[in-house]
């Protein structure tokens, strides 16, 4: 899949900004000048990634009309469950800011739908049975996994910091070792995409230029870039991150971890899309094996 | 609205013949042809006389070379694909403004261009890869199975089926009822084995293909035996005595 940069950003700030408020939304909030601080963070990540997500749409002007298909679309339930936590997070982050007040309820119905935006934002890719990589339970997992180390992270907790990301590690590495062979595992190949039997190459494309669809499915990262990146990933998203606050409280140190660790996101989710492939690519003479 | 019908009164869809298809293309440029001009915005062409030209098609041919598994010659097949108006259409259900749906009274699936915010959803959905992102119109494109034509009484009777069907000079396109099956089509693709594509991702197709039939093979000996040995006679046969004795 082509890994074009504002899904990434839309994923990677979004799933980061609500993993923080969820975060917020637990009590951790401070009041005053820093409660300021801290909502201003979560609500520029969160708002800023749902804006990134509207530059790759043909007609943004038309986005409201997202909104309207709730019952049978991820992407609509997204709109509703990202506005929703917005608006609840923004009657909790004024009650702190301006009147010192923690509204405990709110707080809690806050976090629980940020968490539910991200686990929504997950299944618009985890229910593409035509991206096999993505088509899995695991898909749900890493991208709340992402979510709440990053907001436990933003939030000071060391402890739950640590144990998030060493988790988001594992998912992470989970999720590539399952999703490796899951393309041929799924039986998806030349002869069940044309029903032809027999040993099929393709010996003349439908036209000499490129498409639509090679651009936006056809996209194949190097191997040898790949088993790289994979391992610049985890030592930014999870490692060093973790070693860094298990070094110490040192709260300064906060900030830069947490700079690596969506540095390491934003390495993550840009395989997430590099990596999977679309059995569309089969009618292109892509070979499964 | 794109919740998908429960059923629909008709399925109406294409049988396509990869037995007859010569792979010459007519149906991918009347296709062009007929939809750039009726229903929605044209299909567009960017960069057409330049280094990168790059186009929407609704329709398109790929040629395969089989090698078949039982040994013998191989064999080119050509195969159009277009939309399969599929039953449990996936494009369908992940719209998130209704823009997609399928009709009930006839399964096709189109696409509302004007409710439409090219979110691409869709085409990541579709396994055939039937929709394409107009990259002009920024609205999603896809065979609409000529809804402009099949039910156009301003046209002559002849002409009311899809700008491909009623192009193909092979005759490798049919076009028809495949919910009714004492219909032409679905008693055709009864005759002849007519196959879904990729059905292990469960989108139940309306479109059927049929299959080729294998190449004949050749009974006759190797053309390039040794010819056997005759009796020469006369200065033949003096020649061949006297090269046996040097």
């Amino acid at each position: 899949m082509h890994p074009a940069p504002s899904v990434i950003i839309f994923t990677v700030l979004s799933g980061a900004g609500f993993g923080y408020l969820a975060f917020l939304g637990l009590g951790l909030a401070a009041t005053g000048w820093l409660a300021f601080w801290q909502f201003a963070l979560a609500f520029a990540m969160a708002v800023g990634g749902l804006v990134s997500s509207t530059f790759h749409l043909g007609n943004p002007q038309r986005a409201l009309l997202a909104f309207t298909q709730w019952r049978t679309s991820w992407l609509s339930r997204e709109g509703w469950a990202a506005v929703a936590s917005l608006l609840l997070m923004a009657a909790y982050a004024i009650g702190a800011i301006f009147f010192a007040k923690v509204l405990r309820p709110l707080g809690l119905a806050g976090a629980t739908i940020s968490i539910g935006t991200v686990f929504i934002t997950s299944m618009i890719y985890a229910q593409m049975k035509t991206v096999p990589r993505w088509n899995s339970w695991l898909t749900p997992v890493y991208f709340i996994a992402c979510a709440l180390s990053a907001g436990s992270l933003l939030s000071g907790l060391r402890g739950p910091a640590c144990l998030f990301l060493v988790a988001l590690g594992v998912v992470q590495i989970i999720c590539w070792m399952s999703g490796d062979g899951r393309f041929a595992n799924r039986g998806h190949d030349m002869n069940s995409a044309t029903g032809l039997s027999g040993r099929i190459r393709l010996f003349e494309s439908p036209h000499s230029g490129t498409n639509y669809l090679m651009q936006e499915f056809g996209f194949e990262v190097a191997r040898r870039h790949a088993a790289k990146l994979r391992v610049i990933c985890i030592a930014l998203i999870s490692a060093i991150p973790a070693l860094i606050l298990l070094a110490g409280n040192y709260p300064a140190l906060t900030g830069p971890a947490f700079v690596l660790h969506l540095t390491g996101t934003f390495v993550s989710r840009w395989l997430f899309f590099a990596e999977a492939g679309h059995v569309v690519q089969l009618f292109y003479g892509r070979q499964t094996a | 609205m794109t919740a998908l019908p429960q059923r629909t009164d008709r399925k109406l869809g294409l049988v396509i013949d990869l037995d007859t298809c010569v792979g010459c293309h007519a149906c991918v440029v009347s296709c062009k042809g007929w939809n750039t001009e009726n229903y929605g915005a044209p299909l567009s062409d960017i960069d057409a006389y330049g280094a990168q030209p790059v186009g929407t098609f609704l329709n398109r041919v790929h040629s395969y070379e089989i090698q078949p598994q039982e040994g013998g010659c191989s064999q080119t097949v050509h195969f159009p694909k277009s939309c399969l108006h599929c039953e449990d259409a996936p494009c369908v259900t992940v719209c998130p403004t209704g823009a997609s749906y399928k009709r009930a009274e006839d399964g096709i699936v189109l696409v509302n261009e004007d409710a439409c915010i090219g979110c691409g959803l869709c085409a990541w959905a579709c396994p055939y890869g039937a929709r394409e992102l107009d990259q002009a119109a920024g609205v999603m494109k896809k065979c609409t199975l000529c809804v402009d034509r099949i039910y156009n009484e301003n046209l002559p009777e002849d002409d009311r089926v899809p700008a491909c069907v009623r192009t193909c000079p092979a005759g490798a396109r049919h076009f028809g009822d495949l919910g009714d099956p004492e219909s032409a089509v679905s008693q055709l693709v009864a005759r002849r084995g007519g196959f879904d594509l990729m059905p292990e991702q469960g989108t139940k197709p309306v479109n059927k293909y049929l299959p080729p039939r294998p190449k004949d093979r050749l009974a006759a000996p190797p053309a390039l035996a040794p010819i056997p040995d005759r009796d020469a006679s006369g200065f033949f046969a003096w020649l061949d005595r006297a090269l046996e004795k040097i």
